[in-house]
């Protein structure tokens, strides 16, 4: 088989990135049909064999999700583009990952060839998942942790291995009726990940997933569940792309991360969709006492997207930090932001979002920083900044800010630039071309918070954002 | 016949349809550096930004012609990667972008691409020469910086990218009469058979420490005087009324 929109690249190395835009032709074993109704829901539910009380948590889900009104802000795109009814809920040849890439089928392997995952495990990941379409065809993790007892498996596997410390945690912190889309992915959901570091581990080099959407008219559905018990530390690093369709594909995943006293983690998002995708994500987490909860999150490309890491600071000096940089190039619309909960005196909180729109592009910031009554001693720091590309660029704040009591300290601020032509002429001044000046302001507007990420993410990103303001490419 | 470095042909300038220049003739010959003098507001730095292309500025007629080839179409970094330097009356911030990189990039665009070590090592050299703490490199373009240190910043950008032909546009404000000193310096150790400038400034004392081959002096987008480096000092003296008559009576 042959991959049906563009032939390989010569040059792997250089178009590695560009290369996202390719899917094969392929048939599924598994097929849920297209359209959501009981059926579908059954027959996920079949397929994967799971138990009674999984089938009946997906069914009441459909109820929800079908009972709860449409967001505001996809009222204009239901119907229209994004049809619940066009869509395909569940495509897969297998259900059991490989754990080596040798065993994955040749289409599959060549997808994750062609995005660098198998180079970059090899390089410095301490495992790896890579899902296609509804679920993961492969999936890793060096023995040597392996052994510590770190579990790190798709979340069909977590389900039926693990499913006692996988059924305490699951849906404890994303309710199925949070809103009309974590009923969604409760209904359907398939694939994700589920991690456990048990006590006092810490794993040094990064877990990664890779989420890539095949199919066309597909909606893929990841659950994630990340348990890190007390004193453990654990990185997670997910990279998600799509091909470019003429059709809408939605991505609606629900992630649920939970750090118990003194823990930490950090997980890290660099999504890279094309721009026929709705990426309508529910992340949420919880910090016990002292622990430490770090999003990174990046988002480039998609045609809608919607989320707002949330930590809910439940324990005692916990601490919350979301860093987010957000680039809405022309026809994308990215609503991005954070929320903090502080439910305990002493908890910290910091948010740092910047976002970039280019040509018409919309990136808005929509957070809550909320302080409950009667805690004393809690922080919290925001700042959100806007950088404009172009005259019919926008961006819009939304923050929201509750604080009870008067013992905490909780500081906004905010600003919006815009590249405007005199910057570009001094650069292009020294002889350098407008496109490339516009992308050294768009990194220099960057550049403080990706020295924050991890190096090899650092440099990926930079390499997003550059092709993304490369006016010769059109996603 | 010397050629030519710079020469504006008849040159009609006007932003945002108001005329800025009129007719305007100037012609500086390779290996010298000419002194552009006149009032606020009598087009000097609309010149400068026109000559190096600046995108508000529309030539309405004439021609600018750089090293006998015509550019008055061309991008700007199309004529700076020609040789063409412009030093800002006032630099631009950018957040983010560090001096070291910026100019890296800069030089790169101009195929003057370095090796790591030996830029840096120029770089800290040329600083040295400004009098520019070493530790500005990683700095922010402008950001913060007093408007003495983003003149000498415009040096060092100079410096380091070595181009055939620099406008100068009042690098003198801003500096103390050190700075002034070493700045000038700096421009003079430019000066070769190969370079030529064109210097904007509204006083004599930048002229104390560089020597111009030719004065011109611009009045409402018209030159009304070219001559020798001795109207300098008359001027200092009598004020620009020295060459508009009517308006001393």
């Amino acid at each position: 088989m042959t991959p049906s929109r563009t032939s390989f690249p010569e040059n792997m190395e250089q178009n590695q990135m560009q290369s996202a835009d390719f899917h094969f032709d392929m048939p599924y074993a598994l097929d849920a049909g297209i359209g959501l109704n009981r059926d579908t829901v059954e027959y996920i539910s079949t397929v994967k064999g799971e138990d009674r009380w999984l089938r009946a948590f997906r069914l009441q889900a459909l109820e929800a999700f079908l009972a709860m009104p449409m967001p505001e802000i996809l009222k204009p795109y239901v119907g229209n583009d994004l049809n619940f009814d066009k869509i395909r809920y569940y495509l897969a040849n297998n259900q059991v990952p490989q754990h080596s890439w040798d065993d994955v089928s040749s289409e599959i392997k060549a997808t994750f060839d062609r995005l660098g995952i198998p180079e970059r495990e090899r390089k410095f990941l301490a495992g790896v998942e890579a899902q296609f379409d509804s679920e993961a065809a492969y999936n890793r993790i060096q023995d040597t942790i392996a052994k510590e007892g770190v579990i790190f498996v798709d979340s069909t596997v977590g389900l039926k291995k693990y499913s006692e410390i996988f059924r305490k945690y699951f849906a404890s912190v994303v309710p199925i009726n949070d809103n009309k889309f974590s009923a969604l992915n409760s209904a359907v959901f398939s694939g994700g990940s589920f991690i456990y570091v048990p006590k006092g581990v810490k794993v040094k080099q990064p877990l990664q997933a890779y989420f890539r959407i095949n199919a066309q008219n597909f909606g893929q559905f990841e659950r994630t569940l990340i348990v890190v018990d007390e004193d453990a530390e654990v990185t997670y690093m997910e990279g998600c792309t799509a091909p470019r369709f003429e059709t809408a594909t939605l991505h609606s995943a629900v992630v649920e991360l939970i750090a118990l006293k003194n823990s930490k983690i950090q997980y890290i998002t660099v999504q890279n969709w094309s721009n026929n995708v709705y990426n309508l994500v529910t992340k949420r987490s919880i910090a016990h006492e002292n622990a430490e909860i770090r999003w990174i999150d990046c988002n480039i490309g998609s045609k809608l997207t919607v989320k707002y890491p949330t930590i809910l600071l439940a324990g005692e000096k916990a601490r919350g930090e979301v860093l987010s940089i957000a680039l809405a190039s022309d026809n994308q619309t990215q609503i991005t932001g954070a929320k903090m909960i502080h439910l305990a005196d002493g908890t910290t909180s910091n948010i740092i979002s910047k976002s970039i729109s280019k040509g018409n592009g919309l990136a808005s910031y929509r957070g809550i920083v909320h302080v409950n009554e009667k805690l004393k001693s809690c922080k919290n720091n925001t700042q959100c900044d806007a950088l404009l590309i172009d005259h019919c660029s926008r961006s819009d704040t939304y923050p929201k800010i509750t604080v009870h009591g008067d013992k905490n300290n909780v500081q906004h601020e905010a600003s919006v630039s815009k590249i405007d032509e005199e910057r570009l002429y001094y650069l292009q001044q020294r002889g350098i071309s407008q496109s490339q000046a516009t992308s050294l302001c768009v990194n220099g507007f960057v550049n403080e918070l990706i020295q924050e990420f991890p190096i090899e993410y650092s440099v990926e990103l930079k390499r997003l954002i550059d092709l993304e303001l490369d006016p010769k490419n059109k996603k | 016949m010397k050629m030519n470095a710079l020469e504006i042909r008849n040159l009609t300038l006007s932003v945002d349809r108001k005329p800025i220049l009129n007719d305007f003739s100037l012609a500086i010959p390779g290996g010298e550096i000419h002194v552009l003098m006149g009032k606020n507001g009598m087009g000097k730095s609309s010149l400068a930004k026109a000559i190096a292309g600046h995108p508000d500025y529309e030539v309405i007629r004439g021609e600018i012609i750089f090293r006998g080839e015509n550019i008055t179409q061309l991008p700007p970094e199309e004529r700076a990667q020609r040789g063409i330097f412009l030093a800002f009356q006032h630099p631009v911030e950018i957040p983010g972008v560090s001096i070291a990189n910026f100019i890296r990039a800069a030089m790169n665009a101009q195929n003057k691409k370095m090796e790591t070590v030996a830029f840096y090592r120029l770089l800290h050299e040329n600083m040295d020469r400004l009098g520019l703490n070493r530790n500005f490199s990683p700095r922010a373009l402008n950001v913060g910086f007093s408007g003495g240190e983003k003149k000498r910043c415009e040096v060092l950008q100079m410096l380091m990218l070595r181009p055939s032909f620099a406008i100068l546009d009042e690098i003198d404000s801003g500096l103390d009469i050190d700075a002034l000193k070493l700045v000038a310096g700096n421009i003079n150790s430019l000066r070769s058979e190969t370079f030529a400038g064109l210097v904007i400034t509204h006083y004599q004392r930048l002229l104390d420490h560089i020597t111009p081959d030719h004065v011109h002096i611009i009045e409402n987008g018209k030159m009304i005087h070219s001559g020798g480096p001795e109207i300098v000092y008359e001027l200092e003296k009598k004020g620009y009324a020295l060459l508009n008559p009517e308006e001393t009576s």
